[in-house]
Protein backbone atom coordinates (compact mmCIF):
# COMPACT_ATOMS: atom_id res chain seq x y z
CA UNK A 1 0.00 0.00 0.00
CA UNK A 2 1.32 3.66 -0.94
CA UNK A 3 2.82 4.97 2.20
CA UNK A 4 2.13 7.96 0.89
CA UNK A 5 -2.01 7.74 0.52
CA UNK A 6 -1.84 5.80 3.72
CA UNK A 7 -0.25 8.79 5.85
CA UNK A 8 -2.99 11.46 3.86
CA UNK A 9 -5.54 8.97 5.29
CA UNK A 10 -4.50 8.79 8.90
CA UNK A 11 -3.83 12.92 8.68
CA UNK A 12 -7.81 12.58 7.69
CA UNK A 13 -8.76 10.06 9.90
CA UNK A 14 -7.20 12.32 12.87
CA UNK A 15 -8.59 15.57 11.42
CA UNK A 16 -11.99 14.78 11.14
CA UNK A 17 -11.91 13.38 14.99
CA UNK A 18 -10.28 16.30 16.24
CA UNK A 19 -13.53 18.51 14.26
CA UNK A 20 -15.57 16.34 16.53
CA UNK A 21 -13.37 15.89 19.77
CA UNK A 22 -13.51 20.20 19.40
CA UNK A 23 -16.91 20.35 19.20
CA UNK A 24 -17.35 21.44 15.59
CA UNK A 25 -19.42 18.71 14.58
CA UNK A 26 -22.08 16.45 15.95
CA UNK A 27 -23.58 13.32 15.17
CA UNK A 28 -25.88 14.95 12.83
CA UNK A 29 -23.19 15.28 10.35
CA UNK A 30 -22.20 11.18 10.43
CA UNK A 31 -25.60 10.79 9.34
CA UNK A 32 -25.19 13.49 6.68
CA UNK A 33 -22.23 11.59 6.01
CA UNK A 34 -24.16 7.93 6.12
CA UNK A 35 -26.51 9.23 3.58
CA UNK A 36 -24.01 10.07 1.04
CA UNK A 37 -22.64 6.91 -1.55
CA UNK A 38 -21.41 6.45 -5.10
CA UNK A 39 -24.37 7.66 -6.65
CA UNK A 40 -24.45 11.15 -4.94
CA UNK A 41 -20.58 11.66 -4.17
CA UNK A 42 -21.49 15.43 -3.41
CA UNK A 43 -24.39 15.36 -1.02
CA UNK A 44 -22.36 16.27 2.03
CA UNK A 45 -20.48 19.15 -0.15
CA UNK A 46 -24.02 20.62 -1.73
CA UNK A 47 -25.53 20.83 1.83
CA UNK A 48 -22.76 21.97 3.14
CA UNK A 49 -23.04 24.66 0.70
CA UNK A 50 -26.64 25.75 1.15
CA UNK A 51 -25.94 25.80 4.40
CA UNK A 52 -23.53 28.59 4.45
CA UNK A 53 -25.49 30.40 1.83
CA UNK A 54 -27.94 30.52 4.69
CA UNK A 55 -25.20 31.48 7.62
CA UNK A 56 -24.42 34.68 5.07
CA UNK A 57 -28.03 35.66 4.16
CA UNK A 58 -29.40 35.00 7.84
CA UNK A 59 -26.30 36.77 9.66
CA UNK A 60 -27.19 39.56 7.26
CA UNK A 61 -30.73 39.77 7.97
CA UNK A 62 -29.76 40.01 12.03
CA UNK A 63 -27.14 42.41 11.58
CA UNK A 64 -29.45 44.92 9.49
CA UNK A 65 -32.31 44.18 12.15
CA UNK A 66 -30.11 45.08 14.99
CA UNK A 67 -28.80 48.39 13.35
CA UNK A 68 -31.98 49.63 13.81
CA UNK A 69 -31.35 53.35 15.28
CA UNK A 70 -34.40 53.39 17.14
CA UNK A 71 -36.39 50.44 18.32
CA UNK A 72 -35.00 47.12 17.51
CA UNK A 73 -37.22 44.30 16.04
CA UNK A 74 -36.10 41.59 18.10
CA UNK A 75 -38.35 39.07 17.11
CA UNK A 76 -37.72 39.69 13.78
CA UNK A 77 -33.90 38.84 15.13
CA UNK A 78 -35.19 35.85 16.94
CA UNK A 79 -37.12 34.90 13.86
CA UNK A 80 -33.45 34.81 11.85
CA UNK A 81 -32.23 33.25 14.89
CA UNK A 82 -34.45 30.40 14.92
CA UNK A 83 -33.89 29.65 11.16
CA UNK A 84 -30.22 29.40 11.72
CA UNK A 85 -30.16 27.01 14.81
CA UNK A 86 -32.31 24.60 12.37
CA UNK A 87 -29.76 24.62 9.20
CA UNK A 88 -26.95 23.91 12.02
CA UNK A 89 -29.12 21.52 13.41
CA UNK A 90 -29.72 19.70 10.32
CA UNK A 91 -26.32 19.64 9.32
CA UNK A 92 -24.33 18.64 12.32
CA UNK A 93 -22.81 22.24 13.26
CA UNK A 94 -22.43 22.05 16.86
CA UNK A 95 -21.00 24.85 18.08
CA UNK A 96 -23.08 27.17 15.56
CA UNK A 97 -26.29 25.39 16.80
CA UNK A 98 -25.21 26.11 20.61
CA UNK A 99 -24.97 30.12 19.66
CA UNK A 100 -27.77 30.20 18.40
CA UNK A 101 -29.45 28.56 21.45
CA UNK A 102 -28.02 31.49 23.86
CA UNK A 103 -29.15 34.10 21.36
CA UNK A 104 -32.37 33.20 21.09
CA UNK A 105 -32.50 33.65 25.18
CA UNK A 106 -30.90 36.84 24.57
CA UNK A 107 -33.52 38.06 22.03
CA UNK A 108 -36.31 37.21 24.61
CA UNK A 109 -34.63 39.14 27.04
CA UNK A 110 -34.31 42.12 24.46
CA UNK A 111 -30.66 41.97 25.31
CA UNK A 112 -29.22 44.69 22.75
CA UNK A 113 -25.83 44.18 23.72
CA UNK A 114 -26.02 40.37 23.83
CA UNK A 115 -27.38 40.39 20.87
CA UNK A 116 -24.86 42.52 18.92
CA UNK A 117 -21.67 40.04 20.94
CA UNK A 118 -24.09 37.45 20.01
CA UNK A 119 -24.14 37.92 16.30
CA UNK A 120 -20.72 38.52 16.04
CA UNK A 121 -19.12 35.15 17.41
CA UNK A 122 -22.23 33.37 15.50
CA UNK A 123 -20.51 35.55 12.39
CA UNK A 124 -16.61 34.07 13.49
CA UNK A 125 -17.93 30.51 14.26
CA UNK A 126 -19.63 30.12 10.89
CA UNK A 127 -16.92 31.29 9.24
CA UNK A 128 -14.34 29.27 10.97
CA UNK A 129 -16.25 25.80 10.69
CA UNK A 130 -16.79 26.47 6.77
CA UNK A 131 -13.00 27.27 6.66
CA UNK A 132 -12.09 23.73 8.55
CA UNK A 133 -14.70 21.51 6.31
CA UNK A 134 -12.47 23.70 3.41
CA UNK A 135 -9.74 21.86 4.60
CA UNK A 136 -11.45 18.76 5.83
CA UNK A 137 -12.65 18.52 1.42
CA UNK A 138 -9.03 19.56 0.41
CA UNK A 139 -7.97 16.34 2.62
CA UNK A 140 -10.66 14.13 0.77
CA UNK A 141 -9.18 15.46 -3.02
CA UNK A 142 -5.60 14.67 -1.82
CA UNK A 143 -5.98 11.40 -1.13
CA UNK A 144 -8.35 9.74 -3.81
CA UNK A 145 -5.46 12.22 -6.33
CA UNK A 146 -3.24 10.23 -4.74
CA UNK A 147 -4.73 7.07 -5.58
CA UNK A 148 -6.73 6.23 -2.26
CA UNK A 149 -9.98 5.65 -1.01
CA UNK A 150 -11.49 8.19 1.69
CA UNK A 151 -11.68 6.60 4.57
CA UNK A 152 -14.98 6.04 6.81
CA UNK A 153 -13.76 7.72 9.98
CA UNK A 154 -15.59 5.71 13.11
CA UNK A 155 -16.56 8.52 15.56
CA UNK A 156 -16.94 5.88 18.44
CA UNK B 1 -55.30 -11.49 5.59
CA UNK B 2 -56.59 -9.83 2.26
CA UNK B 3 -55.35 -10.21 -1.22
CA UNK B 4 -55.69 -6.72 -1.82
CA UNK B 5 -53.01 -6.55 1.05
CA UNK B 6 -50.63 -8.55 -0.62
CA UNK B 7 -51.18 -6.70 -4.16
CA UNK B 8 -50.07 -3.40 -2.35
CA UNK B 9 -47.03 -5.47 -0.49
CA UNK B 10 -46.11 -6.99 -4.31
CA UNK B 11 -46.13 -3.31 -5.43
CA UNK B 12 -44.17 -1.96 -2.20
CA UNK B 13 -41.66 -4.75 -3.00
CA UNK B 14 -41.36 -4.73 -6.07
CA UNK B 15 -40.72 -1.06 -6.66
CA UNK B 16 -40.87 0.37 -3.63
CA UNK B 17 -42.49 3.53 -5.93
CA UNK B 18 -44.32 5.92 -2.56
CA UNK B 19 -44.33 8.93 -3.73
CA UNK B 20 -43.58 11.92 -0.79
CA UNK B 21 -44.67 15.29 -1.14
CA UNK B 22 -42.23 17.01 1.29
CA UNK B 23 -42.80 20.59 2.33
CA UNK B 24 -40.21 23.12 4.01
CA UNK B 25 -39.52 26.09 3.77
CA UNK B 26 -35.60 25.70 5.01
CA UNK B 27 -33.30 24.97 1.42
CA UNK B 28 -31.39 22.97 3.77
CA UNK B 29 -34.40 20.83 5.50
CA UNK B 30 -35.57 20.38 1.87
CA UNK B 31 -32.24 18.52 0.46
CA UNK B 32 -31.54 16.70 3.38
CA UNK B 33 -35.47 15.21 3.77
CA UNK B 34 -34.88 14.77 -0.17
CA UNK B 35 -32.10 12.29 0.19
CA UNK B 36 -33.40 10.28 3.14
CA UNK B 37 -36.26 10.04 0.96
CA UNK B 38 -34.62 8.92 -1.98
CA UNK B 39 -32.26 6.91 0.58
CA UNK B 40 -35.90 4.85 1.54
CA UNK B 41 -36.41 4.14 -2.16
CA UNK B 42 -38.92 6.86 -2.44
CA UNK B 43 -40.25 8.87 -5.19
CA UNK B 44 -39.61 13.21 -3.67
CA UNK B 45 -41.54 16.30 -4.77
CA UNK B 46 -40.70 19.06 -2.36
CA UNK B 47 -42.08 22.55 -2.10
CA UNK B 48 -40.97 25.13 0.03
CA UNK B 49 -44.65 26.16 1.39
CA UNK B 50 -48.52 24.89 2.45
CA UNK B 51 -49.49 26.77 -0.37
CA UNK B 52 -47.51 25.04 -3.00
CA UNK B 53 -48.47 21.83 -1.60
CA UNK B 54 -52.03 22.46 -1.97
CA UNK B 55 -51.23 23.78 -5.69
CA UNK B 56 -49.28 20.34 -6.30
CA UNK B 57 -52.19 18.46 -5.06
CA UNK B 58 -54.83 20.49 -7.17
CA UNK B 59 -56.49 21.86 -4.09
CA UNK B 60 -56.16 25.44 -4.70
CA UNK B 61 -57.08 26.35 -8.71
CA UNK B 62 -54.10 28.97 -8.85
CA UNK B 63 -55.26 33.00 -9.69
CA UNK B 64 -57.45 31.48 -12.45
CA UNK B 65 -60.63 30.80 -10.16
CA UNK B 66 -62.49 32.90 -8.55
CA UNK B 67 -61.92 31.51 -5.02
CA UNK B 68 -58.55 30.95 -5.09
CA UNK B 69 -58.57 28.62 -1.69
CA UNK B 70 -61.08 26.56 -3.04
CA UNK B 71 -60.96 22.86 -1.40
CA UNK B 72 -62.49 20.83 -4.26
CA UNK B 73 -60.29 19.96 -7.03
CA UNK B 74 -62.82 20.22 -10.54
CA UNK B 75 -64.13 17.16 -11.64
CA UNK B 76 -61.31 17.19 -14.47
CA UNK B 77 -58.61 17.43 -12.03
CA UNK B 78 -60.10 14.78 -9.41
CA UNK B 79 -60.11 12.19 -12.15
CA UNK B 80 -56.72 12.90 -13.04
CA UNK B 81 -55.28 12.92 -9.89
CA UNK B 82 -56.90 10.05 -9.28
CA UNK B 83 -55.69 7.93 -12.34
CA UNK B 84 -52.35 9.49 -12.78
CA UNK B 85 -49.43 7.93 -11.23
CA UNK B 86 -48.22 11.50 -11.73
CA UNK B 87 -49.50 13.18 -8.46
CA UNK B 88 -50.33 10.16 -6.66
CA UNK B 89 -48.90 10.95 -2.91
CA UNK B 90 -48.90 8.50 -0.85
CA UNK B 91 -48.12 10.52 2.10
CA UNK B 92 -47.16 14.38 3.05
CA UNK B 93 -44.50 15.22 5.37
CA UNK B 94 -44.32 19.05 6.43
CA UNK B 95 -42.42 20.89 8.96
CA UNK B 96 -44.67 22.62 11.20
CA UNK B 97 -42.97 26.06 11.36
CA UNK B 98 -43.20 28.02 8.40
CA UNK B 99 -44.25 31.38 7.69
CA UNK B 100 -47.40 31.95 6.41
CA UNK B 101 -49.16 28.63 6.44
CA UNK B 102 -47.75 26.37 9.47
CA UNK B 103 -47.80 22.70 8.99
CA UNK B 104 -50.55 22.39 11.58
CA UNK B 105 -52.76 24.94 9.07
CA UNK B 106 -51.86 22.39 6.30
CA UNK B 107 -52.72 19.18 8.27
CA UNK B 108 -56.10 21.15 8.66
CA UNK B 109 -56.22 21.66 5.46
CA UNK B 110 -55.82 18.34 3.76
CA UNK B 111 -57.93 16.31 6.83
CA UNK B 112 -60.94 18.73 5.47
CA UNK B 113 -60.77 18.09 2.42
CA UNK B 114 -62.64 15.08 0.97
CA UNK B 115 -59.69 14.11 -1.49
CA UNK B 116 -57.13 14.28 0.56
CA UNK B 117 -57.85 13.68 4.05
CA UNK B 118 -56.70 9.97 3.67
CA UNK B 119 -53.32 11.37 2.62
CA UNK B 120 -51.02 10.26 5.70
CA UNK B 121 -49.57 13.46 7.00
CA UNK B 122 -46.54 13.82 8.88
CA UNK B 123 -45.21 16.79 10.82
CA UNK B 124 -41.61 17.61 11.49
CA UNK B 125 -40.45 19.85 13.86
CA UNK B 126 -37.10 21.50 15.41
CA UNK B 127 -38.85 21.96 18.74
CA UNK B 128 -40.35 19.53 21.07
CA UNK B 129 -43.11 21.23 22.50
CA UNK B 130 -45.90 18.25 24.23
CA UNK B 131 -48.73 21.00 23.68
CA UNK B 132 -48.06 21.52 19.77
CA UNK B 133 -47.39 17.58 19.24
CA UNK B 134 -50.51 16.05 20.69
CA UNK B 135 -52.67 18.92 18.52
CA UNK B 136 -51.44 17.48 15.71
CA UNK B 137 -51.44 13.97 16.18
CA UNK B 138 -55.37 14.76 17.19
CA UNK B 139 -56.23 16.50 14.08
CA UNK B 140 -54.85 13.68 12.24
CA UNK B 141 -51.12 13.22 11.85
CA UNK B 142 -49.91 9.78 11.69
CA UNK B 143 -46.47 10.87 13.36
CA UNK B 144 -44.69 13.52 14.57
CA UNK B 145 -41.16 13.73 13.87
CA UNK B 146 -38.53 15.55 16.19
CA UNK B 147 -35.16 17.25 13.92
CA UNK B 148 -33.01 16.57 12.60
CA UNK B 149 -34.90 13.68 10.48
CA UNK B 150 -32.82 10.32 10.42
CA UNK B 151 -33.46 7.44 8.19
CA UNK B 152 -34.87 5.27 11.37
CA UNK B 153 -37.21 7.58 11.25
CA UNK B 154 -38.45 6.92 7.84
CA UNK B 155 -38.61 3.41 8.02
CA UNK B 156 -42.21 4.11 9.98
CA UNK B 157 -43.38 5.44 7.49
CA UNK B 158 -43.70 2.36 5.18
CA UNK B 159 -46.77 1.09 6.84
CA UNK B 160 -48.45 4.31 6.22
CA UNK B 161 -47.58 4.86 2.62
CA UNK B 162 -48.74 1.57 1.98
CA UNK B 163 -52.50 2.33 2.87
CA UNK B 164 -53.03 4.86 -0.12
CA UNK B 165 -51.29 2.22 -2.20
CA UNK B 166 -53.76 0.31 -1.33
CA UNK B 167 -56.57 2.50 -1.57
CA UNK B 168 -55.41 3.71 -5.22
CA UNK B 169 -54.83 0.45 -6.30
CA UNK B 170 -58.57 -0.34 -6.38
CA UNK B 171 -59.27 2.53 -8.17
CA UNK B 172 -56.38 2.02 -10.68
CA UNK B 173 -57.87 -1.45 -11.55
CA UNK B 174 -60.49 0.34 -14.37
CA UNK B 175 -57.66 1.50 -16.37
CA UNK B 176 -56.07 -0.99 -18.67
CA UNK B 177 -52.67 -1.21 -18.81
CA UNK B 178 -51.17 -0.46 -22.35
CA UNK B 179 -48.13 -2.06 -24.37
CA UNK B 180 -45.70 -3.26 -22.92
CA UNK B 181 -41.91 -3.08 -23.95
CA UNK B 182 -40.80 -6.20 -23.73
CA UNK B 183 -36.83 -5.32 -23.57
CA UNK B 184 -37.00 -3.52 -19.95
CA UNK B 185 -39.90 -6.25 -18.85
CA UNK B 186 -37.04 -9.42 -18.94
CA UNK B 187 -34.70 -7.10 -17.72
CA UNK B 188 -36.38 -6.08 -14.48
CA UNK B 189 -38.29 -9.30 -14.02
CA UNK B 190 -35.93 -11.19 -11.84
CA UNK B 191 -35.11 -8.54 -9.77
CA UNK B 192 -38.94 -8.32 -8.81
CA UNK B 193 -39.55 -12.03 -8.14
CA UNK B 194 -36.60 -12.19 -5.81
CA UNK B 195 -37.94 -9.13 -3.89
CA UNK B 196 -41.70 -10.42 -3.92
CA UNK B 197 -40.40 -13.83 -2.81
CA UNK B 198 -38.95 -12.34 0.30
CA UNK B 199 -42.13 -10.37 1.13
CA UNK B 200 -44.15 -13.69 0.75
CA UNK B 201 -41.81 -15.20 3.38
CA UNK B 202 -42.27 -12.39 5.65
CA UNK B 203 -46.61 -12.26 5.49
CA UNK B 204 -48.07 -14.63 8.15
CA UNK B 205 -50.30 -16.61 4.60
CA UNK B 206 -53.68 -18.18 5.57
CA UNK B 207 -53.75 -21.75 3.81
CA UNK B 208 -54.45 -21.60 0.83
CA UNK B 209 -50.65 -20.01 -0.16
CA UNK B 210 -51.36 -21.61 -4.26
CA UNK B 211 -53.87 -19.12 -5.87
CA UNK B 212 -51.86 -15.72 -3.57
CA UNK B 213 -49.05 -16.72 -5.31
CA UNK B 214 -51.04 -16.63 -8.89
CA UNK B 215 -51.88 -13.52 -7.87
CA UNK B 216 -48.84 -12.17 -6.99
CA UNK B 217 -47.36 -12.88 -10.76
CA UNK B 218 -50.26 -11.08 -12.20
CA UNK B 219 -49.58 -8.31 -9.79
CA UNK B 220 -45.79 -8.05 -10.88
CA UNK B 221 -46.62 -7.80 -14.68
CA UNK B 222 -49.30 -5.31 -14.42
CA UNK B 223 -46.73 -3.46 -11.84
CA UNK B 224 -43.87 -3.67 -14.88
CA UNK B 225 -46.99 -2.42 -17.48
CA UNK B 226 -48.02 0.30 -15.22
CA UNK B 227 -44.22 1.65 -14.24
CA UNK B 228 -43.18 1.70 -18.05
CA UNK B 229 -46.02 4.23 -18.41
CA UNK B 230 -44.44 5.79 -15.56
CA UNK B 231 -41.27 5.76 -17.05
CA UNK B 232 -42.91 7.51 -20.33
CA UNK B 233 -44.77 10.51 -18.28
CA UNK B 234 -42.10 10.62 -15.22
CA UNK B 235 -40.31 13.47 -16.32
CA UNK B 236 -42.67 16.24 -15.21
CA UNK B 237 -40.79 17.39 -12.10
CA UNK B 238 -41.69 19.84 -9.89
CA UNK B 239 -39.37 20.28 -6.92
CA UNK B 240 -37.87 23.64 -6.99
CA UNK B 241 -34.21 22.81 -5.72
CA UNK B 242 -32.65 20.86 -8.77
CA UNK B 243 -33.81 18.25 -11.43
CA UNK B 244 -35.23 15.60 -10.55
CA UNK B 245 -32.76 11.97 -10.52
CA UNK B 246 -33.76 10.13 -13.83
CA UNK B 247 -35.96 6.88 -12.98
CA UNK B 248 -33.30 4.36 -14.15
CA UNK B 249 -31.11 5.55 -10.91
CA UNK B 250 -34.67 5.58 -8.59
CA UNK B 251 -35.86 1.96 -9.58
CA UNK B 252 -32.26 0.38 -9.00
CA UNK B 253 -31.52 2.07 -5.70
CA UNK B 254 -32.82 0.38 -2.24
Amino acid sequence: MDAHVAQLQMQYRNYILSLYQQGFLDDQFTELKSLQDDGTPDFVAEVLSLFFDDCVKLVGNMARALDQTGTVDFSQVGANVHQLKGSSSSVGAKRVKGLCINFKELCEAKNYEGCVRCLQQVDIEYKTLKAKLQDMFNLEKQIVQAGGIVPQVDIN
Amino acid sequence: LDLQFLFAMGMAAAECQFHVLAVDDSLVDRKLIERLLQKSSCQVTTVDSGYKALEFLGLRQGTESNDPTALSPSPQVRKSLLLSFEKEVNLIITDYCMPGMTGYDLLKKLKESPAFKNIPVVIMSSENVPARISRCLEEGAEEFFLKPVRLADLNKLKPHMMKTKLKNQKLEEIETPSDDENGTVAAVEPEIKDSVEMEIKMLPLQSETEPKRVLLQVVQQEEQMLSNNKRKSMEEGLSTDRPRPRLEGIATAV
